[in-house]
């Protein structure tokens, strides 16, 4: 069903806005609860992948008893074809760090930190400036919370929110085991609340404006608007804000090349859309305008007709067995015998017959990895092996 | 006590001995000496009271913290799927050429080391690479060239 | 406190379980075995292998069971399709990474990934073998344990098992992704590390990935040599282990059959290591007894207490390596092992009128650090290698199938002579506090002239399974010359499995503890859940051991090691005195500080 919505973009999230004091202070003077029903009438989703309602993770975690809690900045955006999170904490740092004190205020934490990916090491010596003002304005105003920056070192799997504490905490990246979930059991084992840095940054809007003016963007189950980081074959590589809910139709006609083949949806670890199925494919989180998820951070890659889907699958096979963080084995194992089973393939020691067993791997893989990163391989090999079957053979 | 004792001792003076700290006090190592020597992988587990493996096997689960002896400046180019497309193998060949030493390995004179990393999250501008923590975006062969000739005129 | 009950449904029949419950743990309560892998009763959950994946209703993913608990309501199936599709697929990736050359294999019908294999009739490997795109290590330099990278799933189990019971931590995992493995500091050979050759990693490995390094052929051949007089040793807690391997019930008692069996296997002489386990109570109660007098009446400063016990190499090995500054308090007592060893070699070789060169001294032992303790370079006193090769309790179950013996249809047979007499105190040495207890049997009577005042001599309060257990024994009315010890409440702490150890030192370290004797057991357990003992092992296995070990020194005619009648003939003919100059030469070693890392 091809959808009628057009694209809309949006200007929230980069607008300048020098009022931080004004707003935060504004937060502050309202009650946890109020501000938990804002963010819930909202119906803002995490950012960073899952699309957990935030509103929800804050009133968990403020629930608890427990102390210390914890308010942690997930800027580990390690998706590829992802960087629209870097941009948020380069040009309007305040409205994240905005966000956590508020997320501070609401479950009663006293401490938050930023797990910056090693990548991003350069935008720390600004990042630390505005960290320093706004210490400066919360002792002023006597409110007890401090913000750090912590340093990732080159590992994808610590965006992954259970790995990131335990690297958190000097340890291998290696996710745990859920339950118990980070509301309850997250950094140091006490209740953390860990949010994307788009989402931190879209509750600076609501709490400004409201939270109408949030829900009236988008469309139902997909409310607000959302960054896309555009790379690839387009004229006009770079994040772009837009409502949710547009046809990937829309978005190929704006963005495309005149020659797109096929769009992959959320990095990595998300869907390749090949051209025939644009109409049918909307962008938003789940209802049914819906034909895809968002897994990651709205990472958008287009691919024109000069490139081999082979190739690419190839490329982000090689990533996840790199940076599958190599504990459990259908994701350990599962992506070296994906990457090895396309090549035998394309090399014709192995039948084409073969792609049928590793989609079947693929499944198992989505259904007994211990995380996200094994779960979701399954989304870019199954939709480029169904889509592009011949170009992994010939 | 020798330099990277001192340097350990002054990392773990300023964050704290405590396990949750290791990470930024392998940071700071790396951020002097390019790399965790052996020696210095035990004076860290001897200065924070860890068994040596662990802090061997934290370490080589990060990139960014390499446990082979580095150059001075490493440079690390993007090979993930946007800078894949958009010619990162010409930089890198411009690289060895002018470095003469194949990826994975690091210049006699110990300058420069050169490896391929995962997604920089400069998607829009490829390709990227780093050079320690300074990104450089839409590379060409001339711009690597002209990049890396500034660099060899830094003191080693 | 009671529990709560939950209602859950397990393959579609409702059962209460207790709130909190692992759904495998629910499932094993109500008879449904789920296969596992990285799971282990010893150790913390990991939760990396899923082989135990189960179908909860209305979840689209699979569950780990050992990792999940249980919830109100929740309707688990363990066997579906979906399930046993995704266990087999994982079953065939680990086949796939892994060596699997079973025949050529040590841990070949013992091994959990065989048996899953064999359960779910893997019969073909459709994905591609990872092995030949790897550079595998294979470590031999150690003499106890050999690490087979190529036969390694990765479990975890032995890394958690090194830090968790052991508290060493020289093993790791390293790398991510598909490098991912396991390793120890720098990579390098197990032997020049912190490991202190325990094995627990060994009996912790589902696979074969660590196994013990075996002198099985070596022994055979000795055994087959004419001109070569073959003597065996056996220690305590191998007679109550050895059954398990050769189709008894854990907490069997073999004794008499396990000396029938060595027999037949054709050793020469067939001797007992509760022998010199005796010997040892003699002359560490006797040291222990010459320190007290010096702290307490002589106040000579010099004298280091608490004294520690040094029968478990294993232990020996840790405190080198991590409070080399207590090396000191280790009483200066070699191992019965090794007290056994240097007398095979001087006074059983002379009694006998053989020449010491013509002997060869194998011992049996339920321990992995003892074949490392064989070969350290001091343990020469008799002139000779003391032990020549050291077995253990599996190795020699292996020996005995290989001899085709029908271990339990053999006759009971008795120990050979002049050191094959034990006691009730000799045989505890298997079980944690066992020495102290037999340490105390002895001491309080030299010291009073009167039995230790517990019933039937079970020193209760030191038994048990609790890591560390501390008990106090009061001297009254003691001899004349110990005079000074009367009223003196003799502090005593137990620890087993060095992470406990760790606990003990630093307290000793720290001041907070003024202990006059420590027992340390490197393993959990003791011996008796040595190294070298059958796999697999567990809380209940290790109790049920105990258990028997018990048994057995409540079944001795003599349970006191200063009785041991051949002890005695040994002074008396031998050795002079205990603590004499030529205990001193033979019996006594001293020890290595090593590097920390
Ligand atoms: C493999 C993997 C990588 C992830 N990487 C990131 C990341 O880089 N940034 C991020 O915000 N969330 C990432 N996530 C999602 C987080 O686990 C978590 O859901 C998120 O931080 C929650 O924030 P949100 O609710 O605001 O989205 C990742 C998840 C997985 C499984
Ligand atoms: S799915 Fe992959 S990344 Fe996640 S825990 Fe398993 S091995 Fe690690
Ligand atoms: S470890 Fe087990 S499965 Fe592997 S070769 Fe040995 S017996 Fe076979
Ligand atoms: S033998 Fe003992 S100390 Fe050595 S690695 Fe194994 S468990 Fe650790
Ligand atoms: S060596 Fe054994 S216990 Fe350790 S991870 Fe490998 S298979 Fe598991
Ligand atoms: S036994 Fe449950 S995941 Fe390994």
């Amino acid at each position: 069903m091809a959808t009628t919505y057009q694209l809309k973009r949006a200007d929230f999230i980069f607008k300048n806005e020098n009022d931080w004091e004004k707003v935060l202070s504004n937060i502050l003077s309202r009650s946890p609860q109020d501000l938990i029903n804002e963010l819930i009438s909202s119906e803002l989703k995490g950012r960073g992948g899952a699309g957990f309602p935030t509103g929800l993770k804050w009133k968990v975690a403020s629930e608890l008893a427990t102390q210390p809690k914890y308010v942690i900045c997930n800027a580990d955006e390690g998706e590829p074809g992802t960087f629209k999170d870097r941009e948020i904490l380069e040009k309007v740092p305040y409205k994240v760090l905005t966000a956590m004190v508020a997320c501070g205020h609401v479950i009663g934490a006293r401490e938050g930190f930023i797990y910056l990916r090693g990548e991003y090491r350069f935008l720390m010596p600004e990042l630390q400036k505005v960290i320093q003002e706004f210490e400066y304005y919360l002792k002023e105003i006597k409110q007890d919370f401090t913000i750090k920056i912590f340093m990732g070192s080159g590992a994808y799997i610590c965006g992954e929110e259970t790995a990131l504490f335990e690297s958190m905490e000097g340890k291998r990246g290696e996710p745990r085991n859920k339950p118990p979930y980070p509301t309850n059991f997250g950094y140091m084992g006490g209740p953390t609340v860990i949010n994307n840095v788009e989402t931190l940054a879209h509750t600076f809007t609501i709490f400004k404006y409201g939270a109408k003016k949030f829900y009236d963007l988008g469309v139902q189950y997909s409310r607000g608007t959302k960054l896309f980081s555009v790379s690839g074959d387009t004229p006009k590589p770079g994040i772009y804000e837009l409502e949710l809910g547009m046809s990937l139709q829309d978005f190929v006609y704006e963005f495309g090349d005149g020659d797109t083949k096929a769009v992959q949806v959320g990095g990595a670890s998300g869907f390749l859309v090949p051209r025939k199925k644009f109409a049918d494919t909307a962008i938003g989180y789940q209802g049914k305008l819906t034909g895809i998820s968002l897994p990651t951070g709205g990472s958008m890659m287009l691919f024109n007709s000069s490139r081999s889907m082979y190739n690419v699958l190839d490329n982000y096979l090689e990533f996840f067995r790199e940076e599958s963080c190599g504990q459990c084995t259908p994701c350990r194992v599962g992506c070296q015998q994906l990457l090895l089973g396309i090549k035998a393939v394309k090399r014709g020691d192995r039948p084409a017959s073969y792609l049928d067993k590793l989609l079947r791997l693929t499944e198992t893989m989505q259904v007994t990895a211990k995380c996200g990163l094994g779960q979701s391989v399954a989304n870019s090999f199954s939709s480029i092996v169904e889509n592009f079957r011949e170009e992994m053979i010939y | 006590m020798s330099p990277t004792q001192l340097l350990i001792r002054e990392l773990a003076d300023k964050y704290g001995r405590s396990r949750e700290h290791l990470l930024p006090i392998m940071q700071g190592v790396v951020e002097q000496e390019s790399f965790l020597s052996e020696y210095s992988m035990i004076e860290i587990a001897r200065e924070m009271d860890l068994p040596a493996a662990e802090v061997y096997g934290t370490a080589t689960f990060y990139s960014f913290l390499e446990t082979k002896k580095m150059g001075k400046y490493i440079i690390r180019v993007c090979k993930t799927i946007s800078c894949a497309m958009k010619g990162k193998g010409q930089v890198i060949m411009a690289i060895q050429d002018m470095l003469k030493i194949p990826l994975g390995e690091t210049t006699p004179d110990g300058r420069f080391s050169l490896l391929q990393t995962n997604c920089l999250g400069l998607c829009h501008k490829a390709p990227a690479m780093m050079i320690n923590h300074d990104v450089y975006t839409d590379l060409t062969p001339e711009k690597v060239r002209e990049i890396l000739s500034e660099y060899m005129k830094k003191p080693l | 406190m009671t529990t709560q009950k939950i209602n859950i449904s397990l393959n579609g029949y409702n059962v209460q379980v207790d709130k909190g419950t692992m759904i495998l743990d629910a499932a094993k309560e109500n008879g449904l075995i789920i296969p596992t892998l990285c799971y282990h009763k010893d150790l913390c959950i990991a939760g990396n292998c899923r082989v135990c994946v189960v179908e909860i209703a209305g979840q689209k993913r699979l569950s780990a069971a050992c990792a999940t608990p249980v919830e109100e309501g929740m309707e688990i199936l363990t066997n579906s399709l979906k399930v046993r599709n995704s266990r087999k697929h994982i079953i065939e990736l680990l086949l796939a990474e892994h060596n699997a050359d079973c025949t050529k294999c040590y841990r070949n019908g013992n091994c959990e990934l065989q048996e899953l294999a064999s359960e779910y009739k893997i019969m073909t490997q459709e994905f591609i073998e990872l092995v030949p795109f790897k550079t595998y290590t294979i470590d031999m330099y150690s003499p106890s344990i050999i690490k087979d990278d190529s036969k390694c799933i990765r479990c975890q189990r032995c890394v958690r098992t090194c830090a968790e019971l052991q508290g060493v931590n020289a093993l790791t995992v390293a790398h991510k992704g598909d490098e991912m493995k396991i390793t120890t500091f720098m990579e390098k050979p197990m032997n020049s590390v912190v490991c202190t050759n325990c094995g627990q990693c060994v009996n912790h490995c589902p696979t074969g990935a660590l196994v013990e390094k075996n002198y099985i052929e070596e022994v055979w051949e000795a055994i087959s040599s004419p001109d070569k007089h073959v003597v065996v040793q056996t220690a305590p807690a191998v007679r109550i282990g050895l059954g398990e391997e050769l189709g008894f019930e854990p907490g069997s008692r073999n004794t008499g059959r396990m000396v029938a069996a060595l027999k037949r296997l054709g050793f020469d002489s067939v001797l007992d290591t509760d022998f010199t386990a005796d010997l040892t109570i003699v002359e560490e109660g006797t040291e222990l007894l010459t320190r007290l007098k010096k702290a307490l009446k002589d106040k000579d400063p010099n004298v280091k207490l608490p004294m520690a016990t040094s029968c478990s190499p294993g232990w020996i090995k840790y405190i080198e390596h991590l409070y080399p500054e207590y090396l000191p308090n280790l009483s200066t007592c070699k191992s019965p092992q090794q007290m056994f060893g240097a007398l095979v070699k001087t006074y059983y070789a002379k009694a006998r009128n053989l020449e010491p060169d013509k002997i060869v001294s194998v011992s049996i032992m339920p321990c992995t650090a003892k074949k490392f303790e064989a070969a350290r370079p001091e343990m020469l006193d008799s002139g000779y290698r003391d032990v020549d090769y050291v077995l253990t309790t599996r190795e020699l179950a292996i020996m005995i199938k290989q001899a085709g013996i029908n271990f339990s249809a053999l006759e009971e047979a008795k120990y050979d002579r002049l050191m094959g007499d034990s006691t009730g105190a000799g045989v505890i040495f298997g079980a944690t506090g066992g020495v102290m207890e037999a340490a105390l049997r002895t001491a309080y009577e030299l010291v009073t002239g009167r039995e230790v005042p517990f019933e039937n001599l079970n020193i209760t309060p030191v038994r048990g399974m609790e890591g560390v257990r501390e008990a106090t024994i009061k001297i009254e009315n003691p001899k004349k010359e110990w005079a000074f010890l009367d009223g003196v409440e003799l502090k005593c702490a137990i620890a087993h499995g060095l992470v406990n150890a760790k606990t003990v030192m630093d307290s000793v370290k720290s001041g907070k503890a003024d202990y006059h004797f420590i027992e340390i057991m490197a393993c959990p357990g003791g011996c008796l859940g040595g190294g070298g003992q059958p796999i697999p092992t567990s809380p209940e296995i290790r109790k049920k051991r105990a258990e028997a070990i018990y048994a057995e020194d409540a079944g001795m005619a003599i349970r006191k090691s200063h009785e041991n009648p051949e002890v005695i003939k040994l002074y008396r003919d031998f050795l002079k005195e205990p603590n004499g100059e030529l205990s001193h030469k033979l019996l006594h070693t001293k020890y290595t500080p090593r590097e920390r890392f």
